[in-house]
């Protein structure tokens, strides 16, 4: 269990244990100080349910407006730093106003929540779940004490997943067809798909397949768009010839990779790519980049990231 | 520059190997503490190595070799892991995490391996896959050797027929689908190396890329291996799948050495039951591929097979083979129209060794074989290619080397058609070849035809060829090779006279067209062949007679006569009156006294006209002397003649020994031991007196030109002629002149002015030891002998 110590001054210690928190699942989270905690992992419409504990320090009393409990879910834009966007927030009264003396614990629930979004880590935004312990104070403030959560959310294999086949090239230079077998890839998912080369005129050194993520936040004017390289994956060392095919077969569990996230409370979306590119003898590059669809599968022997 | 080329490389080779030896010792340190995460991460380093351009094939062989050793300790590990309970399913998957596909795909071999010896999957899936994925390399230096190691690794594990990774049914499609599918690959990555870099370095790379060509062939050699290829998969899928790669990469290179790979790692029964399929494949070869060879050397190892034993023949009928091969070589004759004729001829030369091994019964397709030969050559020069050249005298020995007879060769009409092609001293060396196969194998030629046409072969060494030749030849070299004619001619013989008369006269057709060089080395053994004839003839002489036989000894006796008058224009006088010699004691064996007075006559002739030179004349007269001696054939009146003349000529020889000794030798023709007729002391006397005067005068000349006494030899081999005629009892002879003669000698050596003769005292003193040891050995002659008081 983790006991965070948020408050400024530590009048008192609140920890905050979850029910089912020996047997829940545990995933990494890193922090704002780039620690990496382990946290507990939900998903949405679980009920959230445990017990928060206020233990005052050893002979104090502490005086308090009233004790909340609040499970929110924030969007953080990194250029609109300490600015959150709220999409969730409940809120569960935990005692009317009065003393603590000794160790107090009260139980929480939050049932049936609806956390439609993943937590999320980006370049610029942070989507966060996070629970939100308030010991009200008059005059000496507030005693705050947060205690993070990850949430993730499993998609069925969808119905329709039709193959990536394009033919792309440069008039009397290079023809090529490409053949990722799907559209659709889960996060531990294996790329498979050809090359077919159907002219070469160039001398061609190598052949990357690289998955890039587009992150872009904002909108309108203050759209802003990142744009970062998790895999490359060297498919072709040499040159082929016309008729030549490479296979290719990316697993893609070894890379960080996401579910797609399209346009989350209007705030930001995730998207992927895989991008094919040739190089050739004079490094001049060649690429043709496709969108593929992440999801995360419904899976319960997923491995932790 | 090149020089810093070469430095250069060693240095990026050294750097490499420095580089791989660094990650191979991390790698260890993973393997020995089992951290598999490690053990994959600087394995891959280690063979990022390989990624390298910069290295010859040469050197890369090198790096790529210590690679290797590395990745058995790898593959060891990936093992132990395995069976520490690590799945081998998520081990293939993990190394093909790697990023760079180079380390990737040796990683993925390198476990593919282990997996296939798990059985956890079955070896053709696993095996597929490699295959498949190896196609990610498609530089052709680094794919090659990828591929080569895909191939090392798989060899063993192979589903092959009895192999323990045999699967269901028709594995062995899958392990031949699997090498065939590397091999395909390999040599086109070999192909397109050709391509690669700046044209200027074209040669070099042809070289380097000519180091390689094991790395493909090497396939081949695995598909000959898998033990489930039997005739039938041959036929139907390996063969047609390779030539099919062979034929569609038009390279020149690869061609030929994979069509070389395919002749020599194959069994021969399946060349022979495949012969049409692969003997198609050569025309659609590339036009400067040396297809010559390659079919030489298909039809080498189908002789040898051939020649393993008679039960393998059937096979060869049943397939036609010869019509097959035949066939071919036509084709690609027509096809490369370029080809020298040199390699025209080796390939019929190779077709030919071919259907004696498996053919001797077919003479008509040895002279097809021939035929077709002429046919390239004819409208052609003669050749002046010694290659060509060459290969003709192998095309045209090979025949004459199987049958051991002359005879069959003779009997092929294009044999001689060839011939015509050869310059004049190949031709020559043909015939000495032909010659020294009649010699060895002491081959009879028996008929009029036969000789004809064997001479017809043979004139290289029969007669002038060329004119501007002869000049040049060698005077040994020439002797050698009339020697040889002159032996052959030996060699030529019909036991029906009837026939050897008829060889006789083509014989003498031919060499009479020899010229003055040769008739005296030709005309010899001819007369002795005829004369021969003749004394066969001396039997039957009386039955035949009467049958109107074409054949007498008179007949022969005139082709003789003439075949010596040939000798006239040259002249060598001296051969010729021996000749006639021989013949004139033919004749007296005949009883043809007409005949043998004639050549008497013309060896008189000769004698008198032509011979000159006075150590000639010395050793004709005594040829003479010697001959005439044994003639009993004539009458007293001829006798006379020619023992009259004989002497005369002895007692008009320039030097007085010569005389001396000449006239001594004529007593001998007054007196015949086995002839009552010619017993004429008086005449044996005056000889022997005559000799003695003519000793005394070279005694008296030698007194007076030098001062001193000369040799008494010549009295005591007259001594000696004296005891001769005394001992067969001619009463001329008595014992006092023998005394006399005695006394003189001893008087002569121990005179004033007598110069010491060692020689001399030995034989007076070996001569006075014979007439002692007659006397003690007693009878008849001992008492003769007696009465010589000593």
């Amino acid at each position: 269990m983790n006991y965070i110590i948020g408050a400024f001054k530590p009048a008192c210690n609140i920890s905050v244990t979850f029910s089912d928190g020996k047997s829940r699942k545990q995933v990494a989270l890193k922090k704002e100080n780039g620690q990496t905690v382990m946290v507990p992992l939900f998903q949405s419409q679980e009920t959230i349910s445990g017990k928060i504990s206020v233990e005052p320090v050893s002979g104090k009393k502490v005086e308090h407006n009233g004790i909340k409990v609040e499970l929110l879910g924030q969007i953080e834009m990194y250029f609109d730093r300490g600015n959150f966007y709220d999409f969730t927030s409940l809120v569960r009264e935990l005692d009317v106003p009065g003393e603590i003396y000794e160790r107090k614990t009260f139980p929480f629930e939050f049932s049936t929540v609806e956390m439609p979004y993943e937590t999320y880590n980006g370049v610029n935004v942070r989507l966060r779940y996070v629970l939100k312990v308030t010991i009200s104070r008059g005059y000496a403030g507030s005693i705050v004490q947060y205690q993070d959560f990850v949430v993730r959310n499993y998609s069925p294999p969808p119905s329709i997943n039709n193959s990536i086949k394009m033919e792309v090239g440069i008039e009397d230079c290079l023809h090529i067809e490409f053949e990722y077998n799907k559209s659709k890839y889960h996060l531990k998912d294996v790329i498979i798909g050809k090359i077919y080369f159907l002219l070469v005129r160039i001398k061609i050194k190598n052949m990357d397949l690289e998955i890039r993520r587009r992150e872009s936040t904002g909108s309108g004017s203050n759209t802003h768009v990142e744009t970062e390289t998790l895999a490359k994956f060297e498919l072709m060392d040499g040159a082929p010839v016309r008729g030549e095919s490479i296979p290719i077969r990316l697993f893609l569990s070894p890379y960080e990779l996401t579910p797609t996230y399209r346009n989350i409370n209007n705030k930001f979306s995730v998207k992927y790519y895989l991008n094919l590119v040739l190089v050739d003898e004079e490094d001049r590059r060649y690429f043709k980049q496709q969108e593929i669809t992440m999801y995360r599968l419904g899976e319960t022997s997923e491995a932790t990231l | 520059m090149i020089a810093d080329g070469v430095e250069d490389e060693e240095k990026w080779l050294s750097a490499g190997i420095a580089g791989l030896q660094q990650n191979a010792f991390y790698m260890h340190r993973a393997l020995d503490s089992n951290n598999l995460k490690d053990a994959l991460k600087y394995s891959a380093q280690m063979l990022s190595e390989l990624r390298t351009s910069r290295l010859s094939p040469h050197k890369y062989y090198e790096l790529y070799m210590r690679a290797f050793d590395e990745l058995r300790k790898l593959e060891l590990f990936f093992k132990e892991e395995t069976s520490r309970g690590c799945s081998i399913v998520e081990l293939y998957e993990l190394v093909q995490h790697a990023g760079n596909i180079l380390p990737r795909l040796y990683l993925l071999c390198t476990v593919g391996s282990v997996y296939i010896k798990s059985k956890e999957a079955p070896a053709k899936d696993v095996l597929k896959d490699l295959v498949e994925m190896c196609r990610g390399i498609q530089h052709p230096l680094r794919g090659l050797f990828l591929r080569s190691y895909l191939s090392q690794v798989s060899r063993d594990k192979l589903p092959d027929i009895g192999s323990e990774y045999e699967g269901d049914a028709d594995t062995v499609m899958d392990a031949v689908e699997f090498v065939l599918q590397n091999f395909t690959e390999m040599n086109k990555l070999w192909v397109r190396m050709q391509h690669q870099g700046p044209t200027r370095e074209k040669e070099k790379r042809e070289k380097e890329r000519s180091e390689l060509r094991d790395l493909v062939g090497k396939n081949l050699h695995v598909l000959s291996q898998i033990e489930g290829v039997d005739l039938e998969m041959y036929k139907e899928i390996v063969l047609p799948r390779v030539l099919e790669q062979v034929v569609n990469c038009k390279d020149e290179l690869a061609q030929y050495y994979l069509m070389d790979c395919i002749i020599q790692v194959f069994p021969d029964e399946y060349h022979l039951q495949t012969l049409e399929t692969l003997l198609n494949a050569c025309p659609q070869l590339q036009p400067s591929v040396d297809v010559k060879t390659v079919l030489a050397r298909l039809m080498e190892r189908l002789s040898n097979y051939a020649a393993s034993g008679a039960e393998v023949l059937p096979e060869f009928f049943q397939v036609e083979a010869f019509a097959k091969l035949n066939n071919a070589i036509g084709k690609v004759i027509e096809a490369q129209e370029n080809m020298p004729i040199a390699g025209v001829v080796t390939l019929y030369a190779s077709l030919l060794t071919f259907t004696l091994q498996v053919h001797p019964d077919r003479l008509d397709y040895i002279d097809q074989i021939l035929g077709a030969c002429v046919k390239k050559l004819s409208g052609k020069e003669k050749l002046d290619d010694r290659q060509a050249t060459k290969q003709i005298v192998a095309l045209l020995s090979a025949p004459l080397e199987k049958y051991k007879d002359i005879d069959t060769a003779l009997k092929l009409l294009n044999y001689p058609r060839v011939m015509e092609y050869l310059n004049a001293r190949t031709n020559k060396e043909m015939a000495n070849v032909i010659i020294q196969n009649i010699m060895k194998n002491k081959t009879c030629i028996s008929t009029a035809e036969k000789v004809d046409a064997l001479f017809e072969l043979i004139k290289g060494l029969i007669r002038d060829l060329d004119e501007d030749l002869h000049d040049e030849l060698d005077e040994e070299d020439f002797k050698e090779e009339q020697n040889s004619v002159a032996r052959l001619i030996q060699m030529l013989h019909s036991d029906d006279p009837e026939e050897m008369s008829k060889i006789i006269h083509t014989v003498r057709k031919h060499i009479l067209t020899g010229g003055r060089k040769r008739l005296p080395f030709t005309v010899p053994p001819l007369i002795f062949s005829s004369l021969k004839l003749v004394r066969r003839l001396e039997g039957q002489d009386e039955s035949v007679s009467g049958n109107e036989a074409s054949t007498t000894p008179k007949k022969i006796f005139q082709i003789v006569t003439q075949i010596i008058e040939s000798l006239s224009s040259i002249p060598v006088p001296e051969l010729a009156l021996g000749l006639y010699l021989q013949c004139a004691e033919a004749a007296n064996d005949c009883d043809l006294e007409p005949v043998a007075y004639e050549f008497f006559t013309q060896a008189y002739i000769l004698y008198e006209e032509e011979i000159t030179d006075s150590k000639a004349q010395v050793i004709c007269i005594h040829l003479i002397i010697g001959t005439l001696q044994r003639m009993h054939v004539f009458g007293v009146e001829n006798r006379d003649a020619l023992t009259h003349k004989a002497t005369g000529y002895s007692a008009k020889l320039l030097k007085k020994p010569d005389q001396c000794r000449a006239v001594y030798a004529c007593s001998h023709l007054f007196w015949l031991d086995e002839h009552d007729r010619i017993r004429d002391g008086e005449r044996v006397l005056l000889c022997l007196k005559r000799a003695l005067r003519i000793a005394n005068a070279v005694q008296q000349m030698a007194t007076a030109t030098r001062g001193s006494g000369g040799s008494v030899v010549l009295f005591i081999e007259i001594l000696n002629k004296y005891l001769y005629f005394y001992e067969k009892g001619v009463s001329q002879i008595t014992v006092e002149s023998i005394q006399d003669l005695i006394e003189l000698i001893r008087s002569e050596m121990n005179g004033d002015n007598a110069s010491s003769d060692p020689a001399a005292d030995a034989f007076l003193a070996s001569t006075l030891r014979y007439i002692q040891f007659q006397k003690d050995k007693g009878g008849a002659v001992g008492e003769r002998y007696e009465l010589i008081k000593v």
